[in-house]
């Protein structure tokens, strides 16, 4: 663990949790591809910042009082322009302890996956990984490996799935790059062996895989 | 911990064997031991005396040798000074059977109990279990002999968190003709756990298969447990209990929720080399094939059978599990129908499964099942016989075995279990060939040579 991922989990822990800004930090430091974003906290720099990504974008409060952003509104997504912007930007600034708008490139959506961490109390650090979407509760499509994986475990536990067809091209859909989600998959392995002893679990929900890759669209670190 | 002499001992020692209560857990044990058995036994008891005429000795310091294995069965208090007694004398290990410690709150003695044993690296075995049955060497169990059915010898040992499962699996496996190497009880498990267990037993020549029942792992133990396993050569079924108990807990995130305690342990263990049992008659049926089976990967099975009815049965159950049934082809249909006797080679069905009808003899059995096994469209061969038909006798089995014997691939098979057909399952059992006595069963163990490794 490095000296930022250290300091950046002292500071978490001194507000309780882990925002996402620092939880995105966090996972990029060991790889994990966690797309262009960056946070603002004037109008200016989103208005420059929205530049640089370019359009669509997304916008998420940051807020050390909004643990579940979209129950609040905090999440406004297909912005085009720099109207809607705007007013994304009055009604997220308007929240509770307002921090700052992480703004995030819209993903092309290709399939909807969760990947997960959970540092188990018999076999310490497992990855999860599955059909993602609000009934990955439900249907429980989902393999679990002890981390460190190999290449081999990271591959077999996607071919695991029952809905694996759906990331090879199923009647007719895109077949995903496989390589660039088992890619990820390894570093979020590495993530969970670095962090075992500061974290309990890591949600990264959604992660959209496509034709050109995989990125994890929002990341939830849960502290020890 | 070297655990041979806990494990394999020449001399054991019953600490707390009563002058005054003929049913005392000791002095059970101590007969047992000293009566029947090959290890060489003492009884302790620190007010001294005699008993049927043998001494019990005050101490384990006035013992004629130095005990291998001490077994002890004193009130829980008094189980930390014995155990030192045990290290101060050199004794090999010491086997707790008392209750009395963590299982009632006592953690305080539990404690006790694992800090003697780390401070002189004694091997201990409990608290609150049963120990160890391995005869003809020792039997801890103070469940008295007449009590207990006879086992067979044989090459499963069985490493279980409860001594009562413990019991019902050897009662189980014995009925199903499955021989018995080693029976240990962890209890407690406040030193040595079941992975210590599976480590020792995986070097033990006299073991070919572990089974396990886990209530759970220990912090830890459960990454211990896999990277074991991946390691032995010994196939390892687990059967675990509290599979619903995580569910209730209160979680915090998505992957806390998904990855509850039992379906973390399910797939983890299921992508390792060990075999998960869901119940009693998995792990029973795992433990049997295992022992005569060393192979995996089995992917397509020929099953023949002498009745439509049970070859549908066991398709379903195959397709179930994920195991193809191969349609065979033309060519080995042709051969099948050209080994078939005349008064089945025109009604018998030489597709998949291969229907030898009532009229099947001994030969058309043997000769469907050496085709099957010579050619290279199936890995295994289940055989489905109906002992009550005719035309077949207790040969079938040794003949079949022996085809079995010559090629390396495996048999499996049901004959339905009562008395009157035993002769017709030990001709099978004898000669190395497994038999199940219902078709789910037979359907479970082809499951277990499908595991992947």
């Amino acid at each position: 663990m490095n000296a930022r991922v250290e300091a950046l989990l002292r500071e978490a822990r001194a507000v309780g949790w882990v925002m996402e800004p620092a939880a995105r930090e966090i996972l990029a430091s060991y790889a994990v591809p966690v797309g262009r974003h960056l946070v603002a906290t004037r109008w200016e720099e989103a208005i420059a910042g929205a530049a640089s990504l370019g359009w669509p974008l997304v916008a998420k409060v940051v807020s050390p009082e909004i643990v579940h952003k979209a129950d609040v509104g905090g999440v406004i997504v297909g912005i085009t322009g720099e109207a809607a912007l705007r007013a994304a930007w009055d009604h997220l600034s308007a929240l509770p302890a307002f921090a700052g708008v992480l703004l995030d490139e819209q993903h092309t959506m290709g399939v909807e996956l969760i990947v997960g961490v959970k540092i188990d109390p018999a076999f310490g650090p497992v990855v999860m990984v599955g059909l993602g979407g609000t009934a990955v509760e439900l249907y429980r499509d989902v393999s679990i490996r002890m981390a460190p994986l190999s290449l081999e475990s990271a591959r077999e536990a996607l071919a695991a799935l029952k809905a694996f067809p759906l990331l090879t091209g199923y009647r007719g859909g895109q077949a995903v790059d496989l390589d660039a989600l088992v890619e990820l998959l390894l570093a979020v392995s590495e993530a969970a062996m670095a962090l075992e002893d500061a974290v309990e679990s890591l949600d990264l929900n959604p992660v959209f895989a496509s034709a050109s890759g995989a990125v994890v669209a929002d990341a939830r670190l849960i502290l020890r | 911990m070297n655990l041979r002499r806990m494990l394999q001992p020449g001399s054991m020692a019953v600490y707390g064997v009563s002058s005054k209560n003929p049913s005392h857990p000791a002095n059970i044990i101590y007969h047992k031991n000293h009566l029947r058995l090959q290890a060489r036994t003492y009884a302790v008891n620190p007010r001294g005396g005699t008993l049927f005429g043998e001494p019990l000795f005050p101490s384990l310091a006035q013992l004629p040798e130095v005990p291998d294995v001490v077994v002890i069965a004193l009130r829980a208090e008094l189980v930390p000074r014995a155990l030192e007694e045990c290290a101060s004398v050199g004794a090999g290990g010491a086997i707790v059977i008392s209750g009395g410690f963590s299982e009632v709150g006592r953690t305080d003695l539990e404690d006790e109990v694992r800090r003697i044993a780390a401070a002189n690296d004694l091997p201990v075995l409990g608290p609150n279990g049963l120990g160890v049955s391995a005869p003809p060497v020792m039997d801890t169990f103070f469940l008295p002999q007449e009590r207990l059915i006879e086992t067979r010898a044989g090459r499963v040992s069985i490493v279980s968190q409860s001594g009562g499962i413990l019991v019902d699996l050897m009662i189980k496996l014995t009925q199903e003709g499955v021989g018995l190497a080693r029976a240990i009880s962890i209890g407690n498990k406040a030193v040595l756990d079941e992975v210590d267990l599976i480590a020792w037993l995986a070097d033990d020549p006299s073991t070919d298969v572990v089974g396990v029942y886990l209530e759970g792992f220990r912090p830890g133990r459960g990454r211990a447990f896999v990277e074991l396993v991946e390691r032995i050569q010994t196939p390892v079924v687990v059967m675990k209990s509290g599979r619903t108990a995580g569910g209730a807990r209160a979680v915090s995130s998505h992957t806390a929720s998904v990855a509850g305690d039992y379906a973390v342990f399910q797939q983890v263990v299921g992508a390792s080399k060990a075999v998960e049992a869901k119940d009693e008659a998995e792990f029973v049926a795992f433990c049997e094939v295992l022992a005569r089976s060393h192979h995996a990967g089995v992917r397509r099975v020929g099953i023949v059978s002498a009745s439509g009815g049970h070859g549908a049965l066991a398709s379903d159950g195959l397709y179930a599990a994920g195991v193809e049934l191969p349609a065979l082809s033309e060519a080995l249909q042709g051969r099948i129908h050209a080994v078939l006797g005349r008064s089945v080679q025109d009604i018998a069905s030489v597709a998949n499964p291969v229907d030898l009808t009532g009229s099947a003899t001994d030969e058309d059995f043997y000769e469907a099942t050496r085709v099957l096994l010579d050619s290279d469209e199936v890995d295994a061969v289940m055989v489905l016989l109906l002992p009550y038909l005719p035309a077949l006798t207790p040969h079938v089995g040794s003949r079949i075995a022996q085809v079995a014997q010559q090629h390396d691939k495996p048999v499996v098979t049901y004959i339905p279990h009562v008395d009157k057909y035993g002769i017709f399952i030990e001709g099978f059992e004898a000669h190395g060939v497994p038999v199940a006595h219902t078709v789910g069963g037979a359907v479970d163990m082809i499951r277990a040579l499908a595991r992947s490794r």
